[in-house]
């Protein structure tokens, strides 16, 4: 555990040594209100229900910014040859998978954190549940996580920030879009009525599903339990990328 | 405390090192000379546990690399080619994150700094950061933290590369030092650095170990090595130092019966100083013109160029 941390402790103060953390974490925090305000007719909804105007926006900004904070974590190794350092060092491969995603998933805890004062906005304006709102932060938090998995995996096939950044957004992208209720829908119209089945368990496997079930208020175990098994997943496919690099 | 048997890399089609086999002992600094391409990182890398081996075995202080990799690689310190270095960091706390992975924390971890800081001769850049550093301390800087453990075994991928003759000079009296009380390897393009440091060298070619030896063993096998230059003004000097008992043969390029330009080789039974001896002898009796009598013990470089063309020819 302690080289779990030591690992940490590098990457996360790596973030904070360049602008680019500074720089993501302003552009999530005024985006993330930004869009509340002005297309999530917030003030109008009369509730003052922060589930549909705040959160439904989150996995759109996702999709680019957890790329953007996830593309160097082994790119960035490949790049500088510290990959040959870290991987001589008496420590496991996962100890430094670990370590890093979780510096990066820690970036993310702070952006959270950072939008709190729309929380506060919405108990200032009314009266609403905790519970909900709780329970679509860890939804968005799990997005988030699910978003930087995918990203870590893809920086472990590529020396490329560039083509790191631009594969991990498509595959953002395609997760996200397949589960969307209309362009399911229109997908199941124009396949055969045979697909329908496959078309749904596709859309199952896809972040938005999940998350949609998860902002109505409902922390559900199976959601928490599908967006740890795609972490995994990236994560052994990570470790399974960087050994083939090595062998 | 490294055994090394029968390794073999292929990259794709390619054969990167082909049944490479060597063990280097306590107290031994082993020299790895070779071309560009001739396999000397790559062996590195499989040794240091990076590359995962095609075939053959390694053995760092009887542990087995693919067995127990995190064990094995306690006793390791590792100085990659070029130096790699985390460019948003400053040396120190470089030094100090390498020294944590390594299992020292606290006190243990300052003082093994400071010691490295020393070794390296980096107190002036102790807290720039790496990425102002210019080419030669950030080789060193790479180089402090392969000894902030003081490792058993030290891997270093040419250590003085980059660095001012008064470093290089430091790096190879720090390796030398060292090797007394480790085992060492280190990957070289400067034959007079395996001279002054090595025990040991191996030659290495297209993945196969061409020559093993000490570095006076493998200089005398440089063709011409061990002969005597000679110039010499005197009637009948090639006919009388050809009598000489302890001459094989003379090699002339000018004779005549005045003067003798070429090179005299012993026997077998004799050494070059012998003929030197006995044919500056032989002119001081015979009252001859000596323009040129020396002995050419052969050159590290000049046997190097006979064994390894692979980069010429290919
Ligand atoms: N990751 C890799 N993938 C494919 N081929 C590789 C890889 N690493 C090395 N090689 C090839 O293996 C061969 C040996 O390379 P290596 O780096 O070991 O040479 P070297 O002896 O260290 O040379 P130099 O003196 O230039 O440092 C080269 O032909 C190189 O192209
Ligand atoms: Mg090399």
């Amino acid at each position: 555990m302690k080289n779990v941390f030591t690992i940490f402790k590098r990457e996360f103060f790596g973030y904070f040594n360049s602008p680019v953390a500074y720089v993501i974490l302003v552009i999530f925090v005024l985006a993330a209100q930004g869009f509340t305000f002005f297309f999530g007719n917030f003030l109008d909804q009369g509730d003052a229900s922060l589930a549909r105007p705040f959160f439904m926006w989150h996995p759109w900004l996702y999709i680019v910014l957890a790329p953007a904070v996830g593309m160097k974590l082994w790119s960035e190794e490949y790049r500088l040859g510290t990959l040959e350092l870290l991987m001589t060092m008496p420590i496991a491969p996962w100890q430094s998978i670990l370590g890093k995603y979780l510096a990066a998933a820690v970036v993310w805890a702070i952006a959270l954190l950072l939008t709190f004062p729309i929380v506060w906005t919405v108990f200032y304006l009314g009266n609403p549940d905790l519970g909900p709102i709780l329970s679509a932060y860890v939804a968005s938090y799990c997005y988030a996580l699910s978003c930087l998995a995918v990203t870590c995996a893809v920086s472990a096939f590529t020396r490329s920030q560039v083509i790191c950044f631009i594969i991990s957004v498509a595959i953002c992208l395609l997760l996200t879009l397949f589960g969307m209720q209309p362009i399911i829908e229109a997908i199941i119209k124009a396949l055969p009525s045979s697909m329908e089945g496959v078309v749904r368990f596709i859309a199952y496997l896809c972040f938005l599903t999940h998350y949609y079930e998860m902002t109505k208020g409902l922390l559900v175990l199976r959601d928490l339990l599908y967006f740890s098994s795609i972490i995994a997943v990236c994560l052994m496919i990570t470790a399974w990328a960087l050994q083939s690099k090595r062998s | 405390m490294i055994k090394v048997e029968n390794l073999r890399k292929v990259f794709g089609a390619k054969v990167a090192v082909d049944n490479v086999s060597f063990t280097v002992k306590k107290g031994e600094v082993l020299g790895f000379l070779g071309p560009n391409g001739a396999g000397k990182s790559t062996t590195m890398r499989m040794v240091t546990g990076f590359f995962a081996p095609t075939a053959g075995s390694v053995s760092i202080g009887g542990v087995d690399m693919l067995e127990n990799p995190e064990q094995a690689k306690k006793s390791i310190g590792y100085l990659p080619e070029n130096a790699p270095l985390y460019s948003d960091m400053s040396v120190s706390s470089f030094l100090g994150f390498c020294a944590e992975l390594r299992g020292l924390h606290g006190a243990a971890r300052s003082k093994a700094i400071d010691h490295a800081i020393d070794l390296c001769f980096l107190q002036n850049v102790r807290n720039q950061s790496v990425d102002t550093l210019s080419k030669g301390y950030r080789h060193r800087t790479c180089l402090a933290q392969s000894l902030i453990h003081d490792p058993d075994i030290l891997i270093l991928d040419e250590p003085t590369d980059g660095l001012d003759p008064n470093q290089k000079h430091e790096v190879r009296a720090l390796i030398k030092r060292m090797g007394e009380k480790k085992a060492i390897v280190f990957s070289t393009h400067i034959l007079e650095e395996v001279e002054a440091a090595c025990t040991r060298a191996i030659i290495i070619d297209r993945g196969k170990i061409v020559a093993d030896g000490t570095p006076d063993e493998l200089k005398r096998r440089a063709p011409g090595a061990d002969s005597v230059r000679v110039i010499i003004r005197g009637s009948g000097a090639r006919a009388e130092i050809e009598k000489l008992g302890c001459v094989e043969k003379i090699e002339a390029t000018a004779s005549d019966d005045s003067s003798l330009i070429g090179r005299a080789l012993p026997t077998k039974k004799s050494t070059g100083a012998e003929v030197a001896r006995e044919i500056g002898a032989l002119a001081a009796l015979r009252q001859w013109k000596v323009e040129e009598l020396h002995h050419v013990e052969g050159k590290l470089d000049e046997y190097f160029r006979s064994i390894t063309r692979s980069d010429v020819a290919a």
